[in-house]
């Protein structure tokens, strides 16, 4: 660095003053330096590289400053927390709190112990839940978004009441189906028995009990279907019809077409689309909560309300720290892995 | 995600106000709804803003929220300066040491510890230490019945036994109506009845030093005998087994069960639709024959206790507030309204808590009450033991048979889970 501060300070100013007033400084500074012109011009030459050099780092910091607030802070926190035993005793003044190492990890992951077993069987439950939802989630959006790709009377208001499911407060949503699952007083078993005479003898329970599993994918899918649908029809906009009109003088059929046309051009969409679903799913605290309280059926008891019950209503804040960071780990390597495999099927492709 | 949890409710908490002019009090939720309280408490604040000066900000927290919030306030040293807790939650919350102790020099700031009732008093904390926080509002378990059902079945007196209560329940069921109302699906309201019914067996929860003892014969004993009121005796709607949002009490309030056993329910009956001629009440029954070493109780002691933080930036109007809300005058006047029993003797003898209801209450609450274990670790008696119950109703409303090895079973592996 042999250059003058003066003229470093110089770069600075055409930038920061009103432009009207920058030829005169710039002008005026460089006879107080008394640059002469060539070395002027090697000099900004190497300021524009260097200012080129910083800036996409200048454009990204805030949102890199907000991601480490936001994100990575609370789960070094919660690394840190999984290392305590951060109990009642503990929770005014962390520093107090025995360290304690690995401990929280060795029982969650001991699956001799009734906390490894009770959590392995929740996990068990959690993926069961997350790859049918997801599974019909897609399938209902994606066959939403095909039968409505050609334009027809009514589609519009078909695709917004579609949207509807999305578009409401998750709160209000999840209680209005707790009441339709009611067995005495629900909709559906008024539907289901009284009406359709479906079912022979006792009303079936669907909030307790083996139904409750599947009470819960029901609303999940039916609060997740229309995101697929959204993300599916955007996709869709980018097909070109020719493909399709290529493909129609070939005499495929409607198979053909979505089989060789349209998936392997929603492939982009679907491969984000999926990943997104997954986690949403596997994490989704408020279905199950709302749905079920606190204590959700053995049958229903998903990964995000067990960690919840083992820190809240446990007071021990350690545990569940660990639950949840093991839990993060495994997230973690289903997405690694399936971006690995879905980029290189993409490169081979 | 508990991290992200606590650091979510740290956030919502409102910074510590500096003066000595303003507190922040949590209230929890005794009416029949969020605006009710406010509308109950404003005066009584206004009142108190001007005797001493000092503005109360209130905020109505509703249940299900109220522990977190006070577990996220505990953590950060930030939030409110006084706060309603309930009582089963005081040696849980004293372990955290946020609160302060009322010792002697603490008591006489507000009056002196002789005021309140010995038994409210005991559901302030562990055992042989300070309490970490004063009742404020009493409560108890009492058997409701509805008067027109048992006069139509020909009965003529509520049942004092469990033996009598399934033989009138019986006769109480029909095509139209149920003998007995169950929130089956509750965890707390579970774990209130395991813990009566384990009292009455001679069992206990935990041991004299904390420790869990769930797996006992006494509690299985326990546990079977109020399931099997749906699964054996069958005078309860199977459909009770998911009730969890206080539908067992619409269910007797519209007359679709002549029994309900509940705390102080007069005040949601009435806001049902049912007036206070229409039901009767009665302690909750023994067991005809007690086995040995049964206790002669038939209640927790239930209610809400108010304490101090201790991160509180004005103690001194905190505990002038805490005086004033456990006056004669003011507990007269709040308990009236949302149908509990006062925590002061003094106030209890106000003809307002003459009426038959908060008599029996009070029967209940001065004889055959007893705390739950004041235990730190008594909230996660409460969600554990209450779910094993839940699915047990859940297996008897669908038919499956009620073992008592199943329980034990079930209540082997909480208790280990307990331990870690």
């Amino acid at each position: 660095m042999t250059r003058p501060m003066g003229a470093r300070g110089s770069a600075a100013v055409p930038v920061r003053r009103p432009m009207h007033a920058a030829p005169d400084v710039r002008q005026h500074h460089a006879r107080a330096v008394g640059a002469p012109p060539k070395q002027r011009s090697q000099r900004q030459r190497r300021r524009r590289r260097i200012r080129s050099k910083y800036l996409p780092y200048l454009l990204v910091a805030p949102a890199v400053v907000l991601e480490i607030g936001i994100h990575v802070v609370p789960m070094l926190v919660g690394v840190w927390m999984s290392l305590l035993e951060l109990t009642q005793f503990h929770i005014q003044d962390w520093s107090t709190a025995p360290f304690v190492g690995i401990d929280n990890y060795a029982a969650t992951v001991n699956f001799h112990s009734e906390t490894g077993k009770a959590l392995l069987k929740s996990f068990g439950i959690t993926v069961l839940y997350t790859s049918l939802s997801v599974f019909l989630s897609w399938l209902f959006g994606l066959s939403a978004a095909v039968f409505m790709q050609r334009p027809f009377k009514g589609r519009a208001l078909l695709r917004t009441l579609f949207l509807t499911p999305y578009a409401l407060p998750v709160y209000a949503a999840v209680i209005t189906w707790g009441f339709l699952f009611q067995r005495d007083t629900g909709l559906i078993n008024h539907v289901l028995v009284d009406q359709l005479g479906l079912v022979d003898g006792e009303r079936p329970f669907w909030l307790i009990g083996e139904n409750s599993f599947w009470a819960l994918l029901i609303v999940s899918v039916w609060r997740t279907w229309p995101f697929a649908l959204l993300c599916i029809t955007a996709g869709l906009q980018n097909v070109s019809t020719e493909m399709y009109e290529a493909a129609a003088i070939d005499g495929a059929g409607f198979w053909r077409r979505l089989s060789s046309v349209t998936l392997p051009s929603l492939r982009p969409v679907n491969q984000v689309l999926l990943l997104v679903l997954f986690l949403w799913t596997f994490n989704d605290f408020n279905t199950p909560y709302v749905l079920f309280g606190g204590s959700a059926p053995p049958e229903a008891d998903l990964i995000s309300i067990h960690i919840y019950n083992s820190s809240f209503s446990t007071w021990d804040f350690g545990m569940g720290s660990a639950m949840s960071v093991v839990l993060l780990l495994f997230l973690l390597l289903v997405t690694a892995v399936y971006l690995m495999i879905t980029n290189r099927r993409r490169i081979h492709a | 995600m508990a991290a992200a949890l606590l650091t979510g409710s740290l956030a919502a908490c409102g910074e510590p106000v500096a003066d000595a002019k303003t507190l922040t009090y949590w209230a929890s939720n005794q009416g029949s709804s969020l605006e009710f309280d406010k509308q109950t408490l404003a005066p009584v604040l206004e009142r108190f803003e001007q005797q001493t000066g000092i503005h109360v900000k209130v905020e109505v927290v509703p249940w299900s929220d109220l522990l977190n919030r006070l577990l996220a306030a505990a953590t950060s040293g930030r939030g409110p300066d006084v706060v309603n807790i309930g009582n089963t939650w005081s040696a849980s919350l004293q372990a955290t040491n946020a609160l302060i102790s009322f010792d002697p020099q603490a008591f006489d700031r507000i009056g002196g510890k002789d005021r309140f009732v010995p038994a409210a008093l005991a559901a302030a904390g562990a055992p042989g230490k300070a309490p970490a926080a004063v009742p404020l509002y009493s409560l108890s378990y009492a058997l409701y019945y509805n008067k027109q059902m048992f006069a139509d079945a020909g009965i003529s007196k509520p049942p004092a036994t469990w033996e009598e209560l399934v033989e009138v329940g019986k006769k109480l069921t029909n095509g139209k109506q149920w003998g007995l109302a169950i929130e089956g699906a509750n965890p707390s309201e579970n774990a209130h009845h395991a813990f009566t019914f384990s009292q009455q067996y001679g069992g206990e929860w935990f041991d004299v030093s904390g420790k869990p003892t769930f797996d006992t014969d006494q509690n299985v004993a326990a546990i079977k005998r109020y399931i099997d009121l749906m699964a054996v005796d069958k005078i309860v709607n199977p459909s009770n087994a998911e009730y969890a949002k206080n539908e067992s009490l619409s269910d007797f309030a519209n007359r679709k069960a002549a029994m309900l056993l509940w705390q102080a329910a007069g005040s949601a009956f009435q806001a049902q639709g049912m007036s206070p001629e229409e039901y009767g009440i009665a302690q909750v029954p023994f067991p005809a024959n007690p086995p040995a070493g049964g206790k002669k109780v038939n209640s927790m002691v239930a209610g809400i206790n108010i304490a101090v933080f201790r991160h509180s930036r004005n103690l001194e109007g905190a505990m002038e507030f805490v005086k004033f809300m456990t006056s004669d005058a003011e507990q007269v006047a709040l308990n009236k309204v949302y149908g509990s029993l006062p925590s002061v003797k003094a106030a209890l003898a106000d003809p307002a808590f003459a009426a038959p209801e908060q008599k029996v209450l009070a029967e209940v609450l001065n004889s055959t009450a007893s705390p739950l274990p004041q235990v730190t670790t008594e909230s996660q008696f409460e969600t554990l033991v209450g779910a094993v119950m839940k699915e047990q109703f859940a297996n008897a409303a669908n038919g499956k048979p009620i073992t008592a090895a199943a329980i034990r079973a079930k209540l082997k592996a909480v208790e280990q889970r307990m331990k870690g």
